[in-house]
């Protein structure tokens, strides 16, 4: 690993000069065939890979309305080239949303309109080579996905979309990233990105049972394949074993128990996560959520309630309906599926759990809005309930919440650097590059209130903060989990 | 009938015919084009209606652009509906009588041509000042700039410096709609104006242009965030059928 300099948190967020190149040597590790070859992806570059390459984009584009648009409709007005945290972090001019596009673009250019076609160079279209492949594996891998650039084009051109069809064409010619897809490869076989089987699973389970019952006294539930269970949790694997990504486990297990609403996680659906959205390829995207309706069937459940996780919220609000639905298997009176955060509030909101602010005395809290959450999904019936529902939890759990400045939250938050299929230690230069924006915002409140405490619903933000706060002198347990706090607070057994 | 008319005319039936058929077919296409998932963008509307109304600001007012950049905004907005009243301007070439509204927007259209030019300097000085923005930039880019930058000034040098004979012109153009050809004034002005606007026309449905029928078209945008309550299926997620049993059961 190249050694690199943490960018300075300047007094004041600044708009870098360009520095062309900058990041060119950025590329994660590649996929060995073993990886490749679960997911239907040939094991290494096929011959003729650019006819293969040219091939496979038309078909994606033939299949997506938005893809067509996007790709035709941008006018360069350079609206978005100062949006992305990772162009704030590094100045790599191609960094910029529009010009990670072209990279896309001037291909498409080239083989599929008019104008690249006998005038390539009047447009910036490029023939399909090396080069371009080169560009592309090293910078479609350094865009999260976030889509905090659609926000501010005034088309509301989607990169996360571009970069998804870029990926999926490379792992048409056998040039995938090992990260996401071993990852996928083990959801496939075993049912979660750990690839932790049953047994396992039932012992941390068990593990945490008593955790609680040693700490609170109380006997709390954590049920794993319990038929006629009312509500299935599907959640990231990392709530099982992470910090602190356990503590919100741990909150969500209280909650259930408070409201005595009886619940089970699933050994073959026990993962949340579905990378698949990260590498653009549907096939795998609505076979890793096909388990989570079979363990539904299976169980024989009413409600499916999903944890604290980014794209996973995505994925189950955006396209659970139409990739694995139509759910009218379940109790219909209950949205399909459902936010943990939204049970959690609906709770709050009728008086049936009791908090106790002062468990949370010592913390001044934050809130960082997840990427896809806030931009790929929502919570409530109400727009803009992802952002109100998980902030009124945290101020019925803590004495004092303040947030971070208005352009860095909400819609138009900054991700956290690791999302999209990078949080790798092989991108570590870029995860820490990526998160100056977010820790330009959190290091002002931590200025201004003396804010100690990170929260986020998102199981790779925690994963990331949890590396790179450090780099930014901040210790890495100020990120938590807003059912981390709900844990902290609920008072268990002497629920109305 | 001088050779000259003849081209003319010809050379607006052909730019008409490229850039109605051009842009229907792209039309069409974006519109046969299946969205598979639901994309939209924050904040999205949970109804038609918002919907709607999201789109109607967005393409009057360019509300995303204005809360990312301010100057790209403003001279933007400003050449945008400087051209809108320009166009509108022009209607009184080709209408007899000409319609009362035209008639209002009349004095308005001239300054709008000024605000136009103003709009379009302020673009390029950007494209050109703004490191990001150069950047970003191909020569189509400058290129595009140029071509309506010429037929803004051609179009103000035969209001204020070489006059043409605006009758005749009228004349020519409603002669041309019922296929009924009159001179036209062979005055250089207005030639280099028409051949501009008719290469304007010509590249519309193949250039950045199309963004004008695009944005109606994108799904983060034009898209209702009613994921949960209403199944969307298109294209390859229409083919998704599923059976309500458990697995081998
Ligand atoms: S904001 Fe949209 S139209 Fe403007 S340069 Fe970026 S992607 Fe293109
Ligand atoms: S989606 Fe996010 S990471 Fe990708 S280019 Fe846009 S702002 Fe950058």
């Amino acid at each position: 690993m190249a050694a690199f300099e943490t960018p300075p948190l300047g007094e004041y967020p600044v708009i870098p000069p360009l520095r062309q190149g900058a990041m060119a040597h950025s590329k994660p590790f590649v996929a060995k065939a073993d990886h490749q070859k679960p997911l239907g992806f040939p094991g290494e570059l096929v011959p003729e890979w650019e006819k293969v390459a040219v091939t496979r984009l038309g078909e994606l584009v033939s299949q997506s309305r938005g893809l067509q648009v996007f790709l035709d409709s941008c006018v360069k007005c350079g609206a978005c080239t100062d949006k992305c945290h990772y162009y704030l972090g590094t100045g790599d001019p191609k960094n910029m949303p529009v010009a990670r596009q072209d990279l896309l673009r001037s291909v498409y250019r080239r083989y599929y309109t008019f104008a690249g076609k006998h005038f390539p160079k009047l447009v910036g279209a490029r023939d399909m080579t090396k080069d371009v492949l080169d560009d592309w594996y090293a910078y479609f891998h350094q865009c999260s996905q976030c889509r905090r650039c659609s926000v501010f084009c005034p088309y509301g051109i989607d990169t996360a979309e571009i970069s998804m069809a870029a990926r999926d064409i490379m792992d048409s010619v056998g040039l995938g990233q090992k990260y996401s897809n071993e990852i996928i490869g083990k959801v496939h076989k075993i049912g979660n990105n750990l690839g932790l089987p049953g047994p396992a699973l039932r012992d941390t389970l068990d593990g945490l049972e008593e955790d609680v019952k040693e700490a609170t006294g109380v006997e709390v539930r954590f049920p794993l394949d319990e038929k006629g269970a009312e509500v299935l949790l599907i959640t990231p694997s990392a709530d099982f074993f992470a910090e602190p990504h356990i503590d919100g486990l741990i909150g969500y297990a209280k909650v259930f128990h408070a409201a005595g609403i009886s619940w089970t996680l699933s050994t073959h659906a026990s993962e949340a996560a579905n990378f698949s959205l990260f590498i653009g390829n549907h096939d795998n995207l609505q076979k890793v959520a096909g388990r989570i309706r079979e363990a539904a069937l299976e169980l024989g459940v009413k409600r499916i309630v999903v944890g604290e996780c980014g794209h996973a919220w995505r994925v189950a609000y955006s396209f659970w309906n139409t990739l694995i639905g139509p759910f009218d298997f379940l109790d219909p009176r209950y949205p399909a599926p459902q936010h943990i955060c939204e049970v959690t509030y609906d709770l709050i909101r009728r008086g049936a759990l009791t908090l106790d602010k002062s468990a949370n005395a010592d913390k001044v809290v934050t809130f960082h809005d997840s990427c896809n959450v806030s931009r790929g999904s929502r919570m409530g019936d109400v727009p803009g309930g992802q952002f109100l529902i998980p902030r009124e939890i945290i101020r019925a759990c803590v004495e004092r919440f303040v947030d971070m400045a208005p352009e860095t939250i909400g819609e138009a938050t900054f991700c956290c650097g690791g999302g999209g299929g990078l949080l790798t230690d092989d991108l570590v230069e870029l995860r820490v590059k990526g998160a100056l924006p977010r820790m330009q915002a959190l290091q002002q409140v931590v200025e201004e209130h003396g804010v100690n405490y990170l929260a986020a619903i998102c199981a790779i933000c925690k994963s990331q903060f949890t590396k790179v706060l450090p780099y930014y002198k901040h210790p890495m347990d100020m990120i938590g989990s807003v059912h981390g706090l709900v844990s902290n607070a609920i008072v268990l057994g002497s629920s109305k | 009938m001088s050779a000259l008319t003849v081209a003319y005319a010809l050379l607006f039936y052909a730019a008409t015919a490229i850039l109605v058929l051009g842009v229907l077919a792209r039309c069409w296409r974006y519109a046969r084009t299946p969205q598979p998932l639901k994309i939209p963008i924050p904040p999205a509307p949970t109804t038609r209606g918002g919907v709607a109304l999201r789109m109607l600001l967005e393409v009057t007012l360019f509300r995303q652009l204005f809360r990312s950049s301010k100057w790209t905004w403003l001279f933007g907005w400003m050449f945008h509906v400087a051209l809108l009243l320009v166009l509108l301007r022009h209607l009184r070439y080709f209408t007899e009588p000409v319609w009362f509204w035209v008639d209002l927007v009349q004095p308005f259209g001239l300054y709008a041509a000024f605000a136009m030019l103003a709009g379009l300097a302020g673009l390029w000085a950007r494209r050109l000042l703004v490191d990001r923005v150069r950047y970003i930039s191909s020569p189509s880019d400058h290129l595009m700039l140029a071509l309506l930058v010429a037929i803004a000034a051609s179009g103000l040098a035969m209001k204020y410096l070489v006059h043409t004979d605006v009758v005749a012109l009228k004349a020519f153009f409603l002669g041309l709609m019922v296929f009924d050809w009159r001179p036209l004034p062979a005055d250089p002005a207005l030639l280099v104006h028409l051949a501009l606007v008719a290469t304007l026309m010509i590249v519309f449905p193949v250039s950045k242009l199309l963004h004008a029928p695009g944005v109606f078209f994108s799904p983060s945008l034009n898209q209702v965030d009613d994921a949960r309550e209403r199944r969307h299926a298109a294209g390859w997620s229409a083919k998704i059928v599923h059976v309500n049993r458990a697995r081998g059961g």
